[in-house]
């Protein structure tokens, strides 16, 4: 491991490295900033741009960008009270009220000192568990990831459907069947094409990230542009007071942050789950543990209730890179669209990777680290300045946000057919959303798609067609199990709301 | 009888769901394959079952929690123009090339969104383009086709 953790820091400890992570970081605080553009987004956006790096240093770029978006997100939550992401709603609770007061600054700074702890302390668990776990996936076969494939696009289903599990699995299966066109990986057979040579291929991952998010997201931010319900509530955005903790503030703050951050870890693990369940978590467990009259604070700018989501969002973010480094299988819609970008370097995530490219395995962990440091230095002392971005007016901001996203399927193809396409899939996205179907279960589906046909025809060729398969081995069982609870559960709440 | 629009949505999923699953049973395989336990039809009309059996308890179910849309605090002007400049630039990038048509797209945009400040709209779509193109073609080595700027030697 010492080897490894060596290898990492050499890797990402190189001048270009270094710089990726910073860019990275300042990027996704830029883009995280903006209410209605999360990391996904963010990451999304970046993908062009790391055609010409390689592996390693396109996934840093990423990683920082991912972190910077997070925290961006905390930024307008506290000074606007408009999340920029669902993780940073939480924040929001207490560091809205906290600005109301005039210690903006010290809402700012205490998001940012809980962020660093959240994520070093969880870049330290993922240090410690990635390589073991990948030891321990090695004994997976293919039931077992199919099974795991279900779980993992079931429980983001029931995660992020905002109690509307139908829509979420309607998604899913929408992701699948794009993901089915195009050449079928071993027969060569081209499905649902429809004699459309510019389909042969299949569509393009970053197109339909491109179209179900940045764009659909710019869409969106314009077609809700008259609703007074969304319209931001601009504060002060040059006096932000003092960034100043207190002794006092450091004491809360050192008790909530370890608990929070092993929270948010282990729910950041879990398939589906991620930074807001962990947040939103995190704030309900730490009003639990605080005494009375700390309680009472809750909601009118609390450190305890500011420190605790943002340490577990944070935190949550090292912990979903586990099932992605470890079994190749992404547990959100942002690792997702990493996996995406991972398939087109070339690269297979998964329990060989900790073998077959080192460099990029430890690259990625110690570059977390190392982002979280940067977010840090670079991006506390010019907050003030950061938070300016958040007065750009969208008559800028979403033509460039269309030009980054039609350039980003240009460079991959010029060819115009994908920007037709991506812009009729934004449209139908836009829609959809409006009507709270969630996207993050398509991306999920789209990208594993692939995965999932091929494991379930190994599965079924070994098993000779029958279904067998799916309780032959102790693991698919207690995986399906598990999913199968999950539905249940989902059934559940159903009934018992209804009544 | 008044259908919600979430449940417009998904008869309009069960639709797309029979249809898929009526081509993945047309789907062409060889011979050889035809009886196989798993052939290139095989996972397609898995999901146009699991299509048709979802959007069908979605229609059928009754709705917990219903979405309300405004529709009055919609900005269905705005969104038509910005997707019909976006069709337009769709369509024109391959001819005049992506430098030209780039620009015009993000300063069209930019007044269709109601901007009027005419020096830095310009800023942020010639200049603005010109920098962008520099940083991917010129210092990440990123090809960019434009048979425009190819034409005048502006790019190798």
């Amino acid at each position: 491991m010492i080897e490894g953790i060596l290898i990492g820091l050499s890797t990402a400890l190189s001048l270009t490295n270094i710089l990726m992570v910073m860019v990275g970081c300042f990027a996704g605080t830029i883009i995280g900033m903006l209410p209605g553009l999360g990391p996904m987004t963010a990451i999304a956006l970046m993908i062009p741009i790391t055609y010409g790096f390689d592996p390693s240093t396109g996934l840093i770029l990423m990683a920082g960008v991912y972190y910077g978006a997070v925290f961006g997100g905390s930024t307008s939550s506290i000074l606007l009270n408009a999340p920029g992401i669902p993780g940073t709603v939480a924040t929001a609770f207490d560091g809205y009220p906290m600005a109301q007061q005039g210690k903006a600054g010290k809402a700012l700074a205490i998001a940012a000192y809980s962020s660093f702890a959240g994520g070093t302390i969880s870049a330290i668990f993922l240090l410690v568990a990635a390589p073991s776990l990948s030891k321990v996936s090695l004994a997976f076969r293919s039931p077992d990831y199919f099974a795991l494939m279900i779980l993992g696009l079931t429980a983001i289903s029931a995660f992020s459907s905002k109690g509307q599990f139908l829509k979420a699995m309607m998604m899913v299966v929408l992701g699948l069947m794009l993901a089915t066109v195009g050449q079928d990986s071993l027969s060569d057979i081209t499905r649902f094409t429809f004699n459309n040579m510019n389909l042969t291929d299949g569509i393009s991952f970053v197109l339909i990230v491109m179209a179900t998010f940045a764009m659909s997201e710019a869409l969106t931010i314009i077609f809700r542009g008259k609703d007074p319900n969304r319209a931001a509530k601009q504060i002060s955005l040059t006096e932000l007071g003092s960034i100043k903790v207190n002794k006092e503030e450091t004491i809360k703050m050192a008790k909530t942050i370890p608990r929070s951050s092993i929270l948010g870890f282990l729910i950041g693990v879990l398939p589906g789950a991620g930074a807001t369940i962990a947040s939103f978590l995190a704030y309900g467990m730490e009003r639990n543990y605080v005494n009375e009259e700390e309680k009472q604070k809750f909601g009118k700018g609390s450190v305890h209730g500011l420190s605790a989501p943002e340490t577990a969002n944070n935190a949550a973010c090292s912990g979903s890179f586990v099932p992605l480094l470890t079994l190749g299988i992404p547990g959100s819609g942002t690792t997702a669209v990493m996996l995406g970008a991972l398939l087109g370097f070339g690269i297979q995530p998964g329990p060989r990777l900790y073998q077959t490219n080192p460099e990029i395995f430890w690259s990625v962990i110690m570059s977390m680290y190392i982002g979280m440091v940067v977010l840090l230095i670079l991006n506390l002392p010019l907050i003030p300045y950061i938070a300016r971005i958040l007065a750009v007016p969208r008559n800028y901001l979403i033509p460039l946000i269309l030009f980054f996203s039609v350039t980003g399927i240009y460079l991959m193809s010029f060819n115009n057919f994908d920007i037709f396409l991506m812009i009729g899939i934004a449209v139908v996205a836009t829609f959809l959303r409006l009507y709270d179907f969630p996207m993050p279960p398509l991306i999920l589906a789209f990208v594993l798609g692939g995965l999932m046909e091929e494991t379930l025809r190994r599965s079924l060729l070994i098993s000779d067609g029958s279904p067998n398969f799916l309780w032959d081995r102790p693991i698919t069982l207690i995986i399906l199990l598990i999913t199968i609870t999950i539905v249940g559960w989902q059934i559940f709440s159903t009934f018992r709301k209804k009544n | 009888m008044r259908i919600s629009p979430t449940k417009f949505i998904s008869l309009l999923f069960l639709v797309l769901s029979v249809f898929y699953l009526y081509t993945a049973y047309n789907i062409q395989v060889f011979a050889f394959d035809e009886n196989a336990p798993f052939n290139a039809r095989t996972f397609p009309i898995y999901l146009g079952w699991a299509g048709i059996i979802l959007s069908s308890l979605k229609i059928i179910l009754p709705e917990k929690v219903i979405t309300e849309v405004n529709h009055k605090h919609l900005d269905y002007k705005s969104i038509i123009y910005l997707i019909i400049i976006s069709l337009i630039y769709a369509a024109v990038i391959l001819k005049i090339g992506y430098f030209i048509s780039t620009s015009l797209f993000l300063f069209a945009s930019y007044y269709f969104l109601g901007e009027r400040r005419w020096g830095l709209m310009f800023i942020l779509s010639f200049p603005f383009v010109a920098a962008f193109m520099y940083l991917l073609h010129g210092l990440l080595n990123i090809y960019l086709r434009d048979p425009f700027l190819k034409y005048i030697g502006v790019m190798g």
